[in-house]
C-alpha cells in the first residue's frame, strides 16, 4: 500500500515546497525591489526588452483574436438573435480576459524564456559569482529591475493589445459582418466601464510580476551546462504560464465574484 | 594573511574536502594544485563566501569569516576566475571597470574608462579593444580581460581560477608572467588554484597538494620536485602509474 502512496506523496510534497520556494523567492525580490541600491540603467534596459520588444507579439496575438471573437460572437449570437453584443462582448472580452491572459501568455513565452536562459547562462559562466566579487547583489542587479520592468510594461502593453484587439473586432464587425462603423465604437465605449479596463490592467501587472519571477527564479536555479540552462528555460516558461492561469481565475474571483 | 582551520566541505555523500588547513602569510603567492574533481574550486569558493563550509573555521586579515562575512573584504578583493566570467552585454571598458562604475563612490564615466584603458595596457591589450564587446575577443584575450578586471581597484587579496585553462602553451606563459608580475608589483596575497604545473612553478612561493579531501603536501615551490611523497611525485611528473588512481 505504501508503495502506492508513497509516489503521490513525493510528489505532493515536492509540489508544496516549491511553492513554498517561490513565495519565499517572491518575498525576497519584493524587498529588493524597495530597497536600495537601485540600478536605473538597468531597469530601463529591461522596460525596453520586456515592454517594446513584446509589443509586435502582442499586438499580432491581440489583433486576430479580437478579430476571431468578432466571429464567433455574431455566429453565436445568431442563434437568439442577439447579433448586436457583438461590439460590447468583444471589448468586455478583451479587457477582463483575453487582453490580459493572452497578452500575459505570450509574454510568458517570450520573457520568461529569454530571462530564464540568460540568467541561467551567466550562473553556468560564473557570471553571477563575478558580479558577487564585485560587491554586486544579484537580486538587485539582475533581479529586481527584471521584476519591476515586467511589473510596469505588462499593463501597458495589454493596453495596447486591448485597443489591437478592440480594432480586429471592429475591422471583422464593420468589413464583414456589415456593422455601421459608428455605432460599433459607439456601442463599445457605451457599455465597457472603467472597472472592466483597470482590472485588466492590474491582471496584467500580476502577470507580468509572475513571469519575470519565473525567469529570473528557474534561471537563478539553472543546472550545469546546456542541458541545464534548457531544462530552466523549460521550467520557466511552463509555471509562469500555468500561474497566469491559476492566478487569472483567482483575481477574476477577487474582482468579479458577488 | 588568510587562514584556514580544518574546514569540512561534503555534498550529500561526496566528502570533498575533509579537514583543510592551511595559512596563506600576507603578500605570498599560494598555488593549490590538485586533480580535476578534487575539490580546488570548492576550497576557493569557501574562502571567498559562495560556498558555506561545512566545519572549520576562516580568518581573513585577522578577523574571522569569509570574505563575504568580511564588509571590507570585497572592496580590496580581485578574482580571475577560469572562463573569464565576462558579462556579456557590456563592453570591455566597462567589465573592467565594472566595480569603479557602482555605489557611493563611483568614478565618472571617463576617469573609469581611463582607468580601465590603463588597466587594458597594463595586460597587453590595446585602447581600441576597450570598445568590442567579450564575444569578440578571443579567449587569451578574454582571460587578459578577466586579469584586467581583478586587478582594477589595486586589490590586496587575488584568486586566480585555473587562470591557463583552455589556452596555448605560449599564452598560458604570457598570462603566468603577467600574473606573477602583476602579483609581485602590486604585493598582493595570491591564491591560485591549479592543475598546469608550468603555472605552479611561474606563479607560486608556496604550493599546497590537495588530495582525498586533505592537504597532501605544504611548502615552498623549490621543495616541490623534492618532496619525496609518491602523490606529489606523480602528479608533478604526470604519471599515470602510482597511488593516485585514474580511470582508463
Amino acid at each position: 500500500m505504501i508503495a502506492v502512496f508513497a509516489p503521490i506523496g513525493r510528489t505532493v510534497l515536492g509540489a508544496l515546497a516549491a511553492i513554498g520556494s517561490l513565495a519565499i523567492y517572491a518575498a525576497s525580490v519584493l524587498r529588493h525591489m524597495i530597497t536600495p541600491p537601485f540600478y536605473p540603467r538597468a531597469l530601463l534596459g529591461a522596460l525596453y526588452q520586456i515592454g517594446w520588444l513584446s509589443l509586435p507579439v502582442v499586438g499580432l496575438t491581440a489583433i486576430f483574436t479580437g478579430a476571431a471573437l468578432a466571429l464567433q460572437i455574431y455566429a453565436g449570437g445568431a442563434r437568439f438573435s442577439a447579433e448586436a453584443v457583438v461590439p460590447s462582448i468583444v471589448a468586455i472580452g478583451m479587457v477582463r480576459e483575453l487582453g490580459p491572459v493572452l497578452g500575459g501568455l505570450m509574454v510568458a513565452a517570450r520573457v520568461a524564456s529569454s530571462v530564464a536562459a540568460e540568467i541561467g547562462t551567466m550562473k553556468v559562466t560564473e557570471q553571477i559569482d563575478a558580479l558577487v566579487t564585485l560587491s554586486t547583489d544579484p537580486m538587485k542587479y539582475l533581479v529586481a529591475p527584471r521584476v519591476l520592468a515586467a511589473t510596469l510594461a505588462v499593463p501597458l502593453l495589454v493596453a495596447v493589445g486591448d485597443s489591437i484587439g478592440i480594432l480586429g473586432g471592429y475591422l471583422v464587425g464593420v468589413g464583414r459582418l456589415d456593422f455601421n462603423g459608428a455605432v460599433y465604437l459607439k456601442n463599445t465605449v457605451d457599455f465597457l466601464q472603467q472597472w472592466d479596463v483597470v482590472s485588466g490592467l492590474l491582471k496584467g501587472a500580476a502577470f507580468g510580476f509572475l513571469v519575470a519571477l519565473c525567469g529570473c527564479y528557474f534561471g537563478m536555479r539553472s543546472g550545469r551546462g546546456a542541458q541545464g540552462v534548457g531544462a530552466a528555460t523549460k521550467q520557466a516558461v511552463v509555471a509562469a504560464s500555468v500561474l497566469i492561469l491559476a492566478s487569472n481565475y483567482l483575481l477574476t474571483e477577487l474582482f468579479f465574484s458577488a | 594573511m588568510i587562514t584556514l582551520t580544518h574546514i569540512r566541505k561534503s555534498f550529500g555523500s561526496n566528502h570533498v574536502l575533509r579537514d583543510i588547513s592551511l595559512h596563506v602569510p600576507k603578500g605570498s603567492s599560494l598555488v593549490v594544485i590538485g586533480g580535476s574533481g578534487t575539490g580546488k574550486s570548492v576550497l576557493l569558493k569557501c574562502i571567498l563566501g559562495l560556498i558555506t563550509p561545512d566545519a572549520g573555521q576562516i580568518d581573513i586579515d585577522g578577523r574571522q569569516g569569509t570574505g563575504l562575512q568580511n564588509p571590507d573584504f570585497l572592496t580590496h578583493f580581485g578574482m580571475l576566475f577560469q572562463g573569464g566570467a565576462l558579462f556579456d552585454s557590456l563592453p570591455v571598458w566597462q567589465n573592467i571597470a565594472f566595480r569603479l562604475l557602482q555605489g557611493s563612490n563611483k568614478l565618472s564615466k571617463s576617469d573609469a574608462r581611463d582607468l580601465a584603458v590603463e588597466k587594458l595596457i597594463r595586460v597587453g591589450l590595446k585602447p581600441q579593444d576597450a570598445d568590442k564587446f567579450p564575444a569578440e575577443l578571443s579567449g587569451g584575450m578574454q582571460k587578459r580581460v578577466g586579469l584586467a578586471r581583478a586587478i582594477a581597484t589595486d586589490p590586496s587579496v587575488i584568486f586566480f581560477d585555473e587562470p591557463t585553462a583552455g589556452l596555448d602553451p605560449i599564452m598560458s606563459g604570457v598570462i603566468n608572467a603577467l600574473i606573477r608580475e602583476i602579483v609581485t608589483e602590486m604585493g598582493a596575497t595570491a591564491v591560485t588554484i591549479t592543475h598546469d604545473m608550468r603555472s605552479v612553478h611561474d606563479i607560486a612561493d608556496n604550493v599546497a597538494m590537495i588530495y582525498d579531501g586533505l592537504i597532501r603536501w605544504h611548502g615552498p615551490v623549490g621543495d616541490l620536485e623534492s618532496a619525496g611523497d609518491p602523490f606529489v611525485d606523480q602528479f608533478i611528473h604526470g604519471r599515470a602509474d602510482g597511488p593516485i588512481t585514474t580511470q582508463r
